[in-house]
């Protein structure tokens, strides 16, 4: 038998892993060349608005002017979107994974992924001819009987065309994400940890405090994360529900809009500065999806010491 | 605080698959009981139906009765979260809670049945567990570090500490040792030695030496072949299970000639 020198590098598996090498660093750098790309496009695109005197911007007040509105208003109808979504979400998650029988638990799950499979136009339809017209009674009680605080000021949308029916068409969108996700977290705390809290003597629901959600707490903050960034960065659904106005405190009363529809509604009309209003509008956007994102980690990044992993 | 455990006749299932038949089996208070036999026969899973946890698995089941000073483990309107926090249990390997502090992991029981425990008193069961558990000395100045931390010993010892902190009437370990270096299982070996002054301990190990060195009474668990039940299948003195055995398979098994 001869020794093969140990300097000798031949066989299959050398020329796979330089092939599997090589995808893999051609997709990272991919990823990043796009979002390289899509940043500079609306920040090139974006500075004519951004530099145009006040006078010519939509409103006439410059282009601050004519943001913040709308930025507030992406935040408040994605804030009502998570503030619905995430107990459920969590709730229906921690049901089919720890709570229901198994047939159930695989039925419901296919139930929840097929939510996330409706294109946003139908609960955008659903949403306008159906939920806003049922929901508008609720919105006349609130405003009779909880007008005294700013966001049910009356008087109420008759058409109930407002930004809370377009929050809860969002967080009926975004329950299938942060469900799906949640539930795989939950279905991943080790077994070692859950029989640890049982056999202390945890009831079943003692025992998702004790193992199941501090495991999955920097899972469920990144799928609200995924969530919140389709929460923000829907169009249609919105475009289709809310009546867009002025910003308003009230929830119940048309008004409001978020950049997103505003985008989509402007944007074929749109000529010259006013194009470039709504890209910056966009590169705002863009921004603050970043900005939610950074925190995201963070807030994830803060506890590690906790997490499990080390 | 430390109660005996008698087994009547106990079948053990998973489904329709019958893992442990017929046992039956008598283990004193204060004293260290080891469980012995091949992989497979058994002994882990009938560890686990002396606390209830063997049925958290789906479609697990056992038929008999498991009598703790006189009442029916698995008597009607038994609860199983009752018996477990009863019986504590050390697992195979070390099981902290990953996101608790060490003292946090000492109380987590506690936490449980008692939620206003001052921090006075919290402080005094927590130094006073971790003493129990041979662990104080090496964490005494950590101790709102994570768990998670500690070497693999010191886990499991950790582990110990969050099981006595409940003041169970018996602890059960299942194979506390086999994911430790020898020094580490010296140092849970001393321990179990120090608790069977107070607890009843019921241990399985795949260790002979360490059966030999821990317990008083040792049952020798055997199995006939794949897809067959583990049984039980002979219980006595240490001493005799090792020197003087009644059964060839026992002496088989602790002689080394087994398979």
């Amino acid at each position: 038998m001869t020794a093969t020198p140990l300097t000798s590098s031949q066989g299959a598996g050398r020329a796979g892993d330089k092939i599997f090498s090589g995808a893999a660093l051609t997709a990272g750098c991919l990823i990043l060349a796009v979002l390289f790309g899509v940043a500079l496009f609306l920040v090139v695109q974006a500075i004519p608005a951004l530099t145009a005197p006040a006078a010519e911007i939509q409103g006439g007040e410059g282009f601050f002017a004519y943001i913040w509105p709308i930025v507030i208003g992406t935040l408040i109808a994605a804030t009502i979107a998570l503030v619905i979504a995430t107990p459920i979400a969590i709730g229906v998650a921690l049901f089919i994974s720890h709570f229901a029988p198994r047939g159930l638990a695989s039925g419901l799950g296919y139930v929840v992924d097929l939510l996330a499979a409706i294109p946003s136009v139908i609960y955008g339809a659903w949403g306008a001819a159906f939920l806003a017209k049922e929901i508008s009674p609720a919105y006349n009680w609130l405003a009779e009987n909880m007008g005294w605080l700013p966001i049910f000021q009356g008087p109420a949308s008759a058409t109930g065309k407002t930004i809370l029916t377009a929050g809860i068409v969002l967080s009926v969108m975004v329950l299938p994400i942060i469900t799906s996700l949640s539930r795989e977290i939950f279905l991943q705390t080790p077994k070692l940890h859950e029989e640890a809290a049982l056999a202390l003597g945890a009831t079943r629901w003692e025992m998702i405090k004790m193992s199941v959600l501090p495991f999955a707490r920097p899972g469920i903050i990144s799928a609200v994360m995924l969530g919140l960034g389709r929460a923000l960065g829907e169009t249609m659904a919105v475009a289709l529900v809310l009546s867009s106005g002025a910003l308003t405190a009230s929830l119940i009363t048309s008004g409001n809009q978020t950049i997103a529809a505003e985008i989509a509604l402007n944007f074929p009309e749109a000529s010259g500065l006013k194009v470039s209003t709504l890209i910056a509008a966009g590169l705002v956007l863009f921004v603050i999806t970043l900005g939610v994102n950074m925190i995201a980690r963070w807030i994830i990044t803060r506890h590690k010491e906790f997490s499990g992993a080390n | 605080m430390s109660k005996r455990i008698d087994v009547k006749d106990l079948n053990v299932y998973y489904g329709d698959f019958l893992a442990v038949e017929d046992v039956s089996i008598n283990i004193e208070a204060k004293s260290v009981t080891a469980f012995i036999g091949p992989s497979g026969c058994g002994k882990s899973t009938f560890l686990r139906t002396l606390n209830r946890m063997h049925e958290v698995l789906p479609g697990a089941r056992v038929e008999g009765e498991v009598l703790m000073d006189g009442d029916n483990l698995y008597g009607p309107g038994v609860d199983p979260v009752t018996v477990r926090s009863q019986i504590g249990m050390v697992f195979q390997r070390p099981n902290p809670f990953p996101t608790m502090s060490i003292r946090d992991n000492v109380l987590a029981g506690v936490k449980l049945n008692n939620k206003k425990i001052s921090k006075g008193e919290a402080d005094v069961l927590v130094e006073r567990s971790l003493q129990s558990a041979n662990l104080w000395n090496e964490v005494k100045d950590r101790l709102e570090k994570p768990g998670s931390g500690l070497s693999g010993g010191q886990q499991q010892r950790l582990c110990i500490a969050r099981a006595i902190a409940v003041e169970p009437q018996v602890i059960l370990m299942d194979e506390p040792c086999s994911a430790l270096d020898p020094i580490s299982t010296l140092a849970i070996e001393d321990l179990i030695n120090d608790l069977k002054d107070q607890y009843t301990v019921v241990i399985v190990t795949h260790n002979m030496q360490q059966a030999a060195r821990v317990s008083e009474k040792t049952a020798f668990f055997n199995i006939a072949g794949t897809g067959k039940p583990g049984k039980l299948i002979e219980y006595g003195n240490t001493q005799t299970i090792f020197n003087n055995p009644n059964v060839k398979a026992t002496e088989d098994y602790v002689s080394g000639r087994f398979g």
